[in-house]
């Protein structure tokens, strides 16, 4: 494999469960959408390519073999938001870094929420919230899966316009999960849809 | 020595006692009446099977004797460990990190006991190293298993929490840092108990004993003061050590969670 040439994310062979094997090369600063029924193993995919499940194949990125670094400097870079995000600490400010720097007004947030209660904060708030957690990592690319599934059409655009954003600054690798044709052609240049374990490239 | 020897006829009354219970508890449902008589007569065999050893042993002290039955007391201790894990690690794991916990902490504090604070002669004497041995690995078995116990079910049920912090990169000793700490924790609880209640609640079994055989109550306090130091720490060393070696394994090369290497329940899902 001619890697030097590669930049962005790359999989090789990707085997896990009955999804793939599937080779992948996605280049930095572009957006994908991803679709395909509920078991079709969309979301064991992104499990894998986050290295959260034992797999078969090779996977880069900018030509970076994952096994080059641990498990957790690549999560770091390949940054997942699980469709059901979870919390380890009471309050919301807890697991941010720094609380101060987080895009809360962006996704429709009041600066306070930092100081809510997790347990107290509605399905939409949390994958909000989430969303925002993951970004201080500073992903170079982000696994979303179904990251807008609870959200109101306003929080929703507000979700799309904080990824784009996010995509350009960084010049940043976007797999986007979606059921809604409208909005994968809005946020994704290119579509694939994931069947029986095989990848495909399909038009929406 | 000044000490009132039992006939066996003393025993029968008292297994009379036990008897009783097991109809009574027979009477009332309970259904352990059977498990009761079973347990009784267990307890009768295998303390009467040591006294042979030991007065075997006594009669020819060998180190080799020593160190097997040692063995056969560590690998039932370890067996022990393994059978009270609901969620205990598959393969030789679900033996090995019980009983190379104890086998360090147990077998270490000992030595030094023998070779350093009581000293013997010849220091593997039989009379001072099994009886020591066995205390030992009977307190440290219950600090193990409990805290692994806690380990591997918590890690079972915030494995999505674990996760969370794998997700977001944490270094796998941070994700599992609280559980950590809580299982060895949880671990440690009944020897500080012990230590609380020791002389004000109860009347530890050792020093008991030595004051029935007819020995000074200070002399038997000494022992049982240096018993129950002994006994913290080669608990608290064991249940560090096995939570530390099982936390490890939950995890691997990767950094991943690896619930797939404990024995899985029916609550498992993916």
């Amino acid at each position: 494999m001619n890697k030097a040439n590669h930049n962005g994310l790359g999989l090789t062979a990707l085997t896990t469960l009955h999804v793939g094997p599937l080779s992948w090369q996605i280049n930095r600063g572009s957006a994908v959408s991803l679709a395909g029924e509920s078991g079709s193993g969309k979301s064991l995919l992104l499990r894998a390519i986050a290295d959260l499940d034992p797999h078969g194949g090779e996977m880069s990125l900018d030509g970076q073999s994952a096994l080059s670094m641990t498990g957790h400097q690549w999560r770091q870079r390949v940054g997942l938001l699980p469709a059901e995000p979870f919390w380890w600490a009471e309050q919301v400010g807890e697991h941010f870094t720094a609380p101060g720097a987080a895009p809360l007004a962006e996704l429709g947030l009041p600066p306070e929420a930092m100081e809510w209660s997790v347990s107290r904060c509605s399905t939409g708030e949390r994958q909000r919230l989430a969303l925002a957690r993951l970004l201080q990592n500073r992903p170079e690319v982000l696994l979303l899966d179904e990251p807008t599934a609870a959200l109101d059409p306003q929080s929703v655009e507000r979700v799309e316009v904080v990824v784009e954003h996010y995509r350009q600054e960084r010049n940043a690798v976007v797999i986007w999960v979606s059921h809604d044709p409208a909005q994968r052609r809005r946020v994704a240049t290119r579509h694939y849809c994931i069947e029986h374990g095989k990848l495909t490239e399909v038009t929406v | 020595m000044n000490f009132i020897a039992l006939n066996a006829w003393d025993l029968v009354i008292a297994a009379l006692l036990v008897v009783m219970l097991s109809l009574l508890s027979f009477r009332l449902a309970l259904g352990i009446s059977r498990k009761l008589l079973f347990a009784a007569l267990r307890t009768t065999a295998q303390l009467l099977l040591i006294g042979f050893i030991l007065n075997l042993l006594f009669a020819n002290v060998h180190p080799g004797w020593v160190a097997l039955l040692a063995t056969v007391m560590l690998l039932a201790a370890g067996r022990i460990v393994m059978e009270r894990q609901e969620h205990r690690f598959l393969g030789w794991w679900g033996y090995g990190v019980g009983t190379l916990s104890m086998f360090l902490s147990s077998f270490a504090v000992t030595l030094i006991t023998l070779l350093v604070i009581i000293r013997p002669e010849p220091w593997y004497q039989p009379q001072y190293a099994i009886p020591l041995l066995g205390m030992m690995l009977g307190n440290t078995m219950n600090g193990v298993a409990l805290g692994l116990e806690r380990l591997t079910s918590s890690v079972t049920q915030q494995r999505r929490v674990i996760e969370a912090r794998l997700i977001q990169g944490h270094p796998w000793c941070e994700a599992i840092s609280l559980i950590r700490r809580d299982a060895m924790r949880v671990g440690m609880v009944p020897m500080l108990n012990a230590m609380a209640a020791a002389g004000v609640v109860s009347l530890p079994g050792m020093m008991t004993g030595q004051i029935l055989a007819g020995a000074e109550p200070m002399e038997a306090v000494k022992y049982q003061i240096l018993i129950m130091f002994l006994i913290a720490s080669g608990t608290g060393f064991g249940t560090m050590g096995a939570v530390h070696f099982g936390a490890r394994r939950l995890f691997d090369e990767r950094e991943r969670l690896r619930l797939d290497r404990l024995k899985q329940t029916e609550h498992y899902s993916s």
